[in-house]
């Protein structure tokens, strides 16, 4: 599994090429360099999957943890940084998630980048964003762990504001920069404190026979008074994957992200870099249920009901937004608020073949795996639309199945997807799920069944916006919208043809929360329910939305204009945000500080510049230029010598 | 008494150095025919007409070759146990593993020296005595390898000498610009003045102890005898170290000499000598003996005096040389406050910053060179501008005086923080502390450097040039040095492995 470096690297030196040389390289070239490199990456990236998966299982049926690289960086005392690439069957899968949709991504972008000012730089960047995301899912230790999130989050943030003239674009990337930041900050709190009282950084260790231990496994053995701050460390991670999984109430970035380019809201804003706080409470699972409980309550209880109220708040919002990246962007932050229920049900440590407790890993997983695609066709989709009608607005579009056939039926495709209908692949990851939900609590259940409903009632009712409806008559006064070109199709059609197929896959052979192979059975109470509750949703939106006129719609707005105009708003979380910042941190907290900095501080050094500059004047006699002088101070210097030693 | 002629193998670093400098030597009077020398100095561009410019660029490649393979020779042959001491001629010679570590350090730093200045030595004016400079610098080299490893206090002052006479060759080497020449004889006035002084001290050591042999001199007794010669010691390596207040003579000397000889001065003189003030305060006046706390008390006053005063002069310096100057005062402040404690994190602190300053302090001199042989330039107020013509340079010189001044993620944060970290380590907390603030006062005026090359405007800014391969070749191992050495940890994780107090 040497290899499994390149996978790294190659992305990383084609960001360094790019970024150095891409001015002197023609656009076609710089894309080309980008793209067949990132196809190299997923070629190794299957060919590790295969090797690794058709590996014998060991003797307690699971898949051995490797450990190809891991050298130590920096010590620190008896703590050690390390960098390594650890292979494990969710590392594994996130590389074939990461490879395919970066690629599908970098060869669409040449037909909806093309002729874009900095498009070399863009391509850079995509590598840059590539090689980070890979690099956090193979992460020996949750140090290197922290330093690829990071690197994640700089290449988002130079991505999203990459249209760096519009001022929309780069108070965008700002914001999303800052909130992911100040997430960040209490996830690496977490990661020092846990490094304290865990006494190391790393997930497994090379042992001395070249046997990988299990250092998470070890730690998970502590007693409690050696582990007592562990469930806060893993709380204050928990808080830095909400804000890179756009968790409520730190979900607040992510429909802005949209500023960015389409191709990138698909990779990084929905299939990838969104979901490493989900991979993150997947990592450290096994921590979470031996002992994550904080004064009663135990974090992974918290993660289920951050994620309920994240998945019905953003559904609610998707269903009255008017912008199509934007209803993407919340349905995205609903189904990763599904991924983390999912994770925070699993409450039992997997006994045996006993899956009811620990379904839910596998679970998300699949999910993640099923939605990175699915998402990722939506918005590829998307951004063929807004190629063709150069608008994000739902007004401007509809009527479109007549003009861009392919993209249409590909978007048809992921939205029964979206809305759980077989045999598309949402619906086995989605039915998993309930699965998981109903067995944790039937509240817990039936409420997220509902707000399946919704995902499925919002989704058509934006097919319906686009693809039915009326036709823009000034648009096409214009010119006629026209199917995108090839390059920007076969991904689509590509990603459709994935998520036609990956319902089918055994994915419980791969990943299971205890590594063994585990066979999906639909629980057929669950999945009909929600099968026929996502019928009735989606002829709901179909009765309302399918029409020219919409006046069940209109009337139902004009009926709750204040709930719909509070959704629209986004139930006015950024204005919430607005205040605390500006009105209270800014006004009352930053103001005086800065008072003091400008005044206390800057005046002391400035005192000490000015005093440094008099007194330097005062003593420039001393440096006359006179040899007899230089020896008479020599002399001075060794009377004051003697005369300090000898009174000492 | 014969002489057991093996023993030199246990030498075989200064004996490799040695060969190194008569292959120089010897090729120096056979390589360059005698017409074509005449020629050069007969007519300014004589040797280029003649087709002598191969010769030339293998003049200046040979000696960075040579030097190259010894280095290598050298670090091949390192021991790698901290506490192994090969010793030869009944202890008067010592080595350890550190110690080559050091030697090869600085080689590097000279090989540098030799990169950036060799299209100044190919001049016309100067390349008569081209092979000279090789041969002389080298020399120099080889009196500090020995002063590196002595183990006796009359060794140790033959290396001192050997390490400073050719020096003022050196610096006297513009001998027909007159502050060349006046540099020069400041020097050696000085240095002589210093080193009477010095064996003076040894001297009253030698009749307080009995004996001049570092391992046998720990038992010394405290006594207005021994005391005084420790103070005249202190005197001695204050001025090759160039602390205050017995520095006086830097700026002047620094200022005067050729750009290239300031930088041997300001890296490798003083780095080797403050290695050696280490080992002799360890080994003689070590932890253990009565005059610990006696020079602890000295040196936190020559410190925190040292970075003061020299910070405070090298504020309103207006020529970029002299600015140096107090900049390398204030340094050697720093590299000193490793010596505190004599421990043994302190000792791979020490060669460890001398490393990263050498990386950063020759790439400052480089920039500062290479414009001066373009322009003729060196005040500060000449490089308002420079961003605008010759932007790459600029930025070199901002990544050194960062790397000088402690920014990270630049190496010169990191031999800082270790040199902090070994003073703090060793019990020094007020001193830290002073040392700390003056790093605030340092990056006031390395910033002024940088905002004069960047902000300020000039009408008539330095010209537009492409610099020569040779600075070329020096500017990226410095720039290397500079970006890898504090990030890369295995630097620092090898020469700690290496220290060790052995006595």
């Amino acid at each position: 599994m040497e290899y499994t470096l390149l996978i790294l690297l190659l992305p990383f030196f084609s960001f360094l090429f790019l970024g150095i040389c891409g001015k002197w390289l023609s656009h076609k070239t710089a894309g080309l360099v980008g793209t067949s490199v990132l196809g190299i990456v997923t070629i190794l990236s299957y060919m590790t999957a295969y090797a690794y998966f058709t590996a014998p299982r060991g003797e307690d049926g699971t898949f051995a943890t490797l450990l190809p690289y891991n050298f130590e960086w920096l010590p620190m005392g008896n703590l050690h940084f390390d960098l390594g690439i650890m292979l494990d069957p969710i590392s594994v899968m996130m590389l074939i998630v990461i490879s395919t949709v970066s690629l599908m991504v970098h060869i669409y972008s040449f037909g909806y980048m093309h002729g874009e000012r900095g498009f070399q730089r863009y391509y850079a960047f995509l590598s840059l964003f590539t090689m980070s995301m890979l690099g956090l899912v193979v992460a020996t230790n949750i140090f290197q762990m922290y330093m690829f999130w990071e690197l994640v989050g700089v290449s988002s943030y130079l991505l999203i504001g990459f249209y760096f003239t519009s001022p929309a674009a780069i108070a965008a990337s700002k914001k999303a920069f800052i909130v992911t930041r100040f997430a960040d900050m209490f996830f690496l709190i977490g990661i020092l404190i846990y490094g304290y009282f865990a006494g190391t950084f790393n997930f497994v260790e090379a042992g001395a026979d070249g046997q990988v231990v299990d250092t998470m496994g070890q730690i998970c053995g502590f007693d409690a008074d050696a582990a007592k701050f562990i469930p806060v460390a893993l709380g204050l991670m928990f808080i830095g994957g909400a804000g890179k999984s756009a968790m409520f109430p730190l979900h607040i970035w992510l429909p802005d992200a949209m500023e960015g380019p389409t191709p990138v809201s698909a990779l990084i804003h929905a299939a990838t870099m969104v979901v490493a706080g989900v991979f993150l409470i997947a990592r450290m699972m096994p921590l979470l249920q031996s002992f994550g409980t904080i004064g009663g309550h135990t974090v992974l209880g918290i993660v289920v009901w951050v994620g309920v109220f994240t998945a019905f708040y953003a559904a609610a919002v998707a269903c009255a937004q008017s912008d199509i990246k934007r209803v993407l962007a919340f349905s995205t932050i609903s189904q990763i608020a599904f991924m983390m229920v999912a994770l925070g049900v699993c409450t039992e440590l997997p006994t045996g073949h006993h899956h009811v407790g620990s379904l839910g890993y596998m679970a998300s997983m699949f999910h993640l795996f099923t939605h990175a695609m699915f998402k990722a066709l939506l918005f590829l989709g998307a951004g063929c639309i807004i190629h063709a009608v150069h608008s994000n607005e739902m007004s401007a579009m509809g009527g479109l199945r007549k003009y861009m056939p392919i993209t249409h039926i590909t978007f048809l495709i992921a939205c029964l997807a979206i809305a759980g209908i077989p045999p598309f692949s949402g619906f086995f990851s989605k039915d998993e799920i309930l699965t998981a939900c109903f067995a944790y609590s039937p509240f817990v259940g039936w409420f997220m069944t509902a707000i399946a409903a919704m995902t499925a009632f919002y989704m058509f009712r934006l097919y319906y916006g686009i693809f039915w409806g009326t036709e823009n008559e000034e648009l096409h006064a214009h010119h006629t919208p026209h199917e995108a070109p090839l390059v920007m199709t076969l991904p689509l059609i590509f990603l459709a043809v994935v998520t036609c197929a990956a319902g089918f896959i055994p994915f419980g052979h791969f990943v299971s929360a205890d590594g063994q192979a585990y066979d999906i059975h639909l629980d057929w109470g669950v999945a009909g329910t929600s099968i026929v509750i996502a019928v009735c949703s989606i002829l709901l939106a179909t009765f309302i939305y399918i029409r020219k006129r919409q006046p069940v719609a209109d009337s139902m707005a004009e009926k709750f204009s204040g709930l719909h105009r509070w959704a629209y708003k986004r139930f006015y979380m950024d204005e919430v945000y607005q205040y605390v910042t500006h009105r209270i941190i800014f006004a009352h907290i930053s103001k005086p500080i800065a008072w003091f900095d400008r005044h206390i501080i800057d005046g002391f050094f400035d005192f000490l510049a000015w005093g440094a500059n008099a007194l330097g004047y005062r003593i420039r006699g001393l440096q006359s230029g006179a040899v007899q002088k230089y020896a008479f101070v020599f002399f001075l210097g060794i009377l004051a010598l003697t005369l300090m030693f000898l009174l000492a | 008494m014969t002489i057991d002629y093996s023993q030199f193998l246990s030498m075989s670093e200064e004996v490799s150095l040695l060969a190194v400098v008569l292959v120089l030597f010897i090729a120096d009077l056979f390589t360059c025919g005698k017409e074509e020398r005449a020629l050069a100095c007969a007519t300014a561009d004589g040797a280029e007409a003649c087709g002598c410019s191969c010769c030339g660029h293998m003049r200046a490649l040979l000696p960075v070759v040579l030097l190259l393979a010894q280095t290598i020779f050298i670090l091949c042959n390192i021991s790698t146990d901290a506490q192994a001491v090969n010793t030869a001629f009944g202890g008067m010679y010592e080595s350890t593993g550190m110690m080559t570590a050091l030697k090869a350090t600085l080689n590097v730093g000279a090989i540098i020296v030799f990169l950036m200045s060799s299209k100044w030595l190919g001049a016309a004016e100067n390349r008569i005595k081209q092979g000279e400079f090789y041969t002389v610098t080298l020399f120099t080299l080889l009196g500090m390898y020995f002063m590196i490893s002595s183990g006796h206090f009359l060794m140790f002052f033959i290396g001192l000498e050997l390490a400073s006479i050719p020096m003022t060759a050196l610096i006297a080497y513009d001998k027909k610009r007159t502050e060349s020449a006046e540099a020069g004889a400041k020097f050696i006035l000085l240095a002589l003045f210093s080193a009477a002084l010095l064996l003076y001290g040894i001297s009253l050591l030698y009749g307080a102890a009995g004996t001049l042999y570092f391992s046998k001199m720990a038992s010394m007794p405290v006594n207005l005898l021994s005391i005084l010669g420790l103070v005249l010691f202190i005197s001695g390596m204050g001025f090759k170290i160039s602390l205050v207040p017995f520095h006086l003579w830097t700026a002047d000397t620094y200022e005067g000499a050729p750009t290239p000889v300031t930088a041997f001065l300001s890296v490798i003189s003083k780095g080797s000598a403050a290695f050696v003030l280490f080992t002799i305060l360890a080994k003689v006046f070590g932890a253990g003996s009565g005059f610990f706390g006696l020079w602890s008390v000295g040196f936190f006053w020559i410190i925190v005096v040292s970075i003061t005063v020299a910070n405070l002069f090298a504020i309103r310096q207006k020529n970029l040389k002299r600015f140096m100057a107090f900049s390398a005062i204030s340094q050697a402040g720093y590299l000193v406050l490793a010596v505190m404690g004599v421990t043994e994190q302190g000792m791979a602190a020490l060669v460890f910053y001398l490393l990263v300053y050498l990386a950063a302090n020759l790439g400052a001199f480089a920039v500062i060179h290479v414009i001066e042989q373009n322009s003729g330039k060196v005040g500060i107020d000449d490089y308002n501008g420079l961003y605008q013509t010759n932007p790459k340079l600029a930025f070199l010189m901002t990544l050194c005086l960062f790397s000088l001044a402690g920014i990270p993620p630049f190496a010169g944060f990191f031999s800082k923080f270790f040199v902090f970290m070994a003073a703090f380590n060793a019990g020094y907390y007020l001193l830290v502390f002073i040392a700390l603030v003056n790093t605030v006062i340092s990056l006031y005026y390395y910033l002024l450097i940088v905002k004069a090359m960047y902000i300020q405007k000039n009408d008539a800014p330095i010209a537009t040039f492409t610099s020569d391969c040779g600075t070329r070749a020096a500017l990226v191992l410095c720039t290397i040095g500079v970006i890898l050495l504090g990030i890369v940890s295995a630097f620092y994780d090898g020469l700690s492995h290496l220290a060790g107090i052995t006595l």
